[in-house]
C-alpha cells in the first residue's frame, strides 16, 4: 500500500446538475423546498392574492370616478369615494394657505427638490456649493417666502399653514436640526470631561423618557412660560423644536453605537500620525461611525416623518390633521369617504417612507462597495 | 556626542495595579536599530507605545529627540509628527484609498498642498512597490500589501524614528518576507527603528541591539550575534530554547 498521491490530470469543471442552478432551481430552493414549506408559500400566497383583490376591488372596479358630492359616492355597494379627493387635493397639500398664495410654498417644494436631487445622485457636480445652498440660502429662502412679510410678500401666519406643507415643513427642519445635534450628543456622551459628559447623558436619557405627545404639550403649553415676558415663539417653531431635540435624543444613541464599533485602533493610527483629537474624530472616527449609523439614522427619520402627524394634539393641521378634518364636510357624508381619505393618507405617508429606506438601502450599498468589498 | 534618539530613565507603568513597566532604562543612539522580543504580556509593546504616548507613564522620564514627553498636549503632538508607527494589524482607515491614507496626516498635521502631498506619497508607496494599489481601498488588498501601505503612510510624514508593534504576526506566512524586506531596506538607509518581533532572522540581519524583556523588565540587551549565541541570563536561554526550536 501506498501513501503517496500525485495528480497527473487536472478534474474536469463541469455545470452543477439541472434543476439547481436557474430559475427552476431558485424556485426550488426558496419557495418549495419541501411539504411544509411548499404549504406555506401556497397558503401566503393565497392570503397575499386575495388581499391585492380586494384593494383593487374597492379601490379600482367598484369606485366612483366622478361626481359633485355625497350623492355620488352613497350609492349602494361603492368602493372608494374619488371625487372627494379630487376636491380637497389642493387643500390637503397646502392647509388653509391663502389660495393666491399658493404659488409660494409650492416654489419652495420645487426648490427644495431642484437642490436635493442632484445631490442624492452619487457623482453629480457642485455638491459642495449645492450642500451650502441647500444648508444656508435655502432654509431663508424658504421662510421667507412661506411666512412672507418682506419683499412685498403677504404675510401668512403660520396658524394658515397646512396639510403636506406642514408635515413637510416639520419632518425636514426636524431632520436637519436633529442629526447635527444628535452627532454632537453622541460625541459629547464619549467625552473624556466629565460635565460635557454627564449633560450629554442627562439630555439624552430625559428625551429619550418621555413621551412625544407629552414633549409636544410641555412645548406648546409650558414653553411659553419659562419665556421671559414679551417673548412669544411662534406655535409651529414650538413643536419643530420639541421634535427636533426628541428625534436628536435618538440620533445620538444611533451614532454612538456607531461610534463605538470603530476600532480603538484606528483612532490609535490617527494620533500616532500626529493628528489632534478633534481631526481624529472629523476625518477617521466619525466617517466610518455615520457609514454604520446609516440604517439607524434612517429608521429614526423615518419614525420623525410619521410622528410629525402627532403635531395633532397641539392643534396644529398636518397632512393626516387635515384629511381628518376634510371628512367633517357635511357635503361629502358618505360610506366610503373616511376610508377613501385614510388610504390617500396611508399611500403618501409610505412612498415618502419606502423612498427614504429605499436610498438608505442604495446608499449603504454604495459605500460598502467604496469601504470594503 | 549628538542627541539621543529615544531614552527611558527609571520608568514605571502600572494598569490599575498591574505593574506592566518596572524600572525601565535605555538609550536609543540616533540611526539605532533595536529589536525588542519576549513572552506575550511581557510589556514590549506597552514599552514602545510609551514613547509616541498611545501608553501614559506614571514615573520617570522619556525624552524623544530632545522632547521630554509629560502631559503637555503640544510636547506630546510634536514628537507624534517625528514618530511613525506600524502596528500589528495594521489600522489603515478603511474609508479612505491607499492614496488618502498617506496624505492625510501630510496635509492636515503639515499643512501640505494636496498635490505635493500625493507626489510625496506615491513616491513611498514607490519604495515599498505597490504605487498601483494607489486607487484602491485597503480592504481590497492582502494583508502583506496592507502593511507595506501602513509603513509607506508612517513614512510620509517623514519620520525621525519608527516604531514597529509586531508588524508581522497578523500576516499569512507567505506575506511575512515582503514586509521584512521593506524594513531591512528602511534599516539600511539609516532609520532609527525600535522593532517588537519574534522574527530572530529580521533581528540577527538588522539590529544593532536585541533587548530581551520579561515581567516588564528588560532582562538582557546585547549584540545579537552575543544575544543568541551566548545568552547570559537563564531566562533568556529559556525564552530563545521554546522559540528556536
Amino acid at each position: 500500500m501506498s501513501v503517496a498521491f500525485v495528480r497527473d490530470r487536472d478534474a474536469p469543471l463541469r455545470p452543477p446538475p439541472p434543476g439547481t442552478a436557474g430559475a427552476l432551481g431558485w424556485l426550488r430552493a426558496n419557495l418549495f423546498a419541501g411539504p411544509g414549506n411548499s404549504l406555506l408559500t401556497l397558503l401566503l400566497g393565497l392570503a397575499l392574492g386575495w388581499l391585492a383583490w380586494s384593494v383593487l376591488d374597492w379601490a379600482v372596479l367598484r369606485a366612483v370616478w366622478t361626481g359633485s358630492g355625497r350623492e355620488a359616492c352613497a350609492i349602494p355597494d361603492a368602493g372608494a369615494c374619488w371625487p372627494f379627493v379630487w376636491e380637497k387635493f389642493p387643500q390637503w397639500i397646502f392647509g388653509f394657505y391663502p389660495l393666491d398664495e399658493r404659488w409660494r410654498p409650492l416654489a419652495v417644494m420645487a426648490i427644495g427638490a431642484a437642490a436635493l436631487a442632484p445631490m442624492m445622485v452619487p457623482g453629480a457636480p457642485g455638491k459642495q456649493a449645492n450642500a451650502l445652498f441647500l444648508l444656508i440660502a435655502y432654509p431663508a429662502i424658504a421662510y421667507v417666502l412661506l411666512a412672507g412679510g418682506a419683499f412685498g410678500l403677504e404675510p401668512v401666519e403660520t396658524s394658515s399653514w397646512g396639510g403636506l406643507l406642514v408635515t413637510l415643513v416639520v419632518a425636514v427642519t426636524g431632520i436637519v436640526i436633529s442629526l447635527p445635534l444628535g452627532i454632537l450628543l453622541a460625541l459629547g456622551r464619549r467625552s473624556e470631561l466629565p460635565v460635557v459628559r454627564t449633560a450629554s447623558i442627562v439630555f439624552i436619557e430625559l428625551w429619550r423618557g418621555v413621551p412625544l405627545v407629552t414633549v409636544l404639550f410641555m412645548a406648546s403649553v409650558m414653553l411659553p412660560l419659562f419665556l421671559p415676558g414679551g417673548v412669544t415663539l411662534d406655535k409651529l417653531m414650538r413643536a419643530i423644536i420639541g421634535l427636533s431635540l426628541f428625534a436628536s435624543a435618538y440620533i445620538a444613541e444611533a451614532v454612538r453605537g456607531g461610534l463605538q464599533a470603530v476600532a480603538k485602533g484606528q483612532t490609535e493610527a490617527g494620533l500616532a500620525l500626529g493628528l489632534s483629537r478633534g481631526q481624529v474624530t472629523r476625518k477617521i472616527v466619525l466617517p466610518q461611525a455615520l457609514r454604520i449609523s446609516i440604517p439607524n439614522i434612517v429608521g429614526i427619520f423615518i419614525g420623525l416623518f410619521k410622528d410629525t402627524t402627532l403635531v395633532l394634539v397641539v392643534s396644529i393641521y398636518d397632512f393626516l390633521g387635515i384629511i381628518n378634518a376634510g371628512l367633517q364636510d357635511a357635503k361629502w357624508a358618505a360610506p366610503q369617504t373616511a376610508n377613501t381619505g385614510y388610504f390617500v393618507a396611508a399611500l403618501v405617508y409610505f412612498a415618502f417612507c419606502f423612498a427614504m429606506s429605499r436610498y438608505a438601502l442604495f446608499t449603504e450599498a454604495r459605500l460598502e462597495q467604496a469601504g470594503k468589498r | 556626542m549628538a542627541r539621543q534618539a529615544v531614552q527611558f530613565i527609571g520608568v514605571n507603568k502600572w494598569f490599575g495595579s498591574f505593574h506592566v513597566l518596572r524600572d525601565i532604562n535605555l538609550d536609543v543612539e540616533q540611526g539605532e536599530r533595536i529589536v525588542i522580543c519576549g513572552p506575550s504580556g511581557s510589556g514590549k509593546s506597552t514599552l514602545i507605545r510609551c514613547i509616541n504616548r498611545l501608553e501614559q507613564h506614571q514615573e520617570g522620564r522619556i525624552i524623544v529627540d530632545g522632547v521630554e514627553i509629560n502631559d503637555d498636549v503640544h510636547a506630546i503632538e510634536e514628537v507624534r509628527r517625528e514618530v511613525g508607527m506600524v502596528f500589528q494589524h495594521f489600522n489603515l482607515f478603511p474609508h479612505l484609498t491607499v492614496l488618502e491614507n498617506c496624505t492625510l496626516a501630510p496635509i492636515w498635521v503639515r499643512g501640505m498642498p494636496k498635490r505635493e502631498a500625493e507626489a510625496l506619497a506615491m513616491k513611498f508607496l514607490e519604495r515599498v512597490r505597490i504605487p498601483e494599489q494607489a486607487k484602491k481601498y485597503p480592504g481590497q488588498l492582502s494583508g502583506g500589501q496592507q502593511q507595506r501601505v501602513a509603513i509607506a503612510r508612517a513614512l510620509c510624514m517623514t519620520p525621525k524614528i519608527m516604531l514597529f508593534d509586531e508588524p508581522t504576526s497578523a500576516l499569512d506566512p507567505e506575506m511575512v518576507k515582503e514586509v521584512l524586506d521593506t524594513m531591512v531596506a528602511l534599516a539600511a538607509e539609516g532609520m532609527t527603528m525600535l522593532v517588537v518581533t519574534h522574527e530572530m532572522g529580521f533581528a540577527r540581519q538588522v539590529a544593532d541591539r536585541v533587548i530581551f524583556m520579561d515581567q516588564g523588565q528588560i532582562v538582557e540587551i546585547n549584540a545579537p550575534d552575543e544575544f543568541f549565541g551566548h545568552p547570559r541570563n537563564e531566562r533568556t536561554r529559556l525564552f530563545l530554547a521554546q522559540i528556536l526550536r
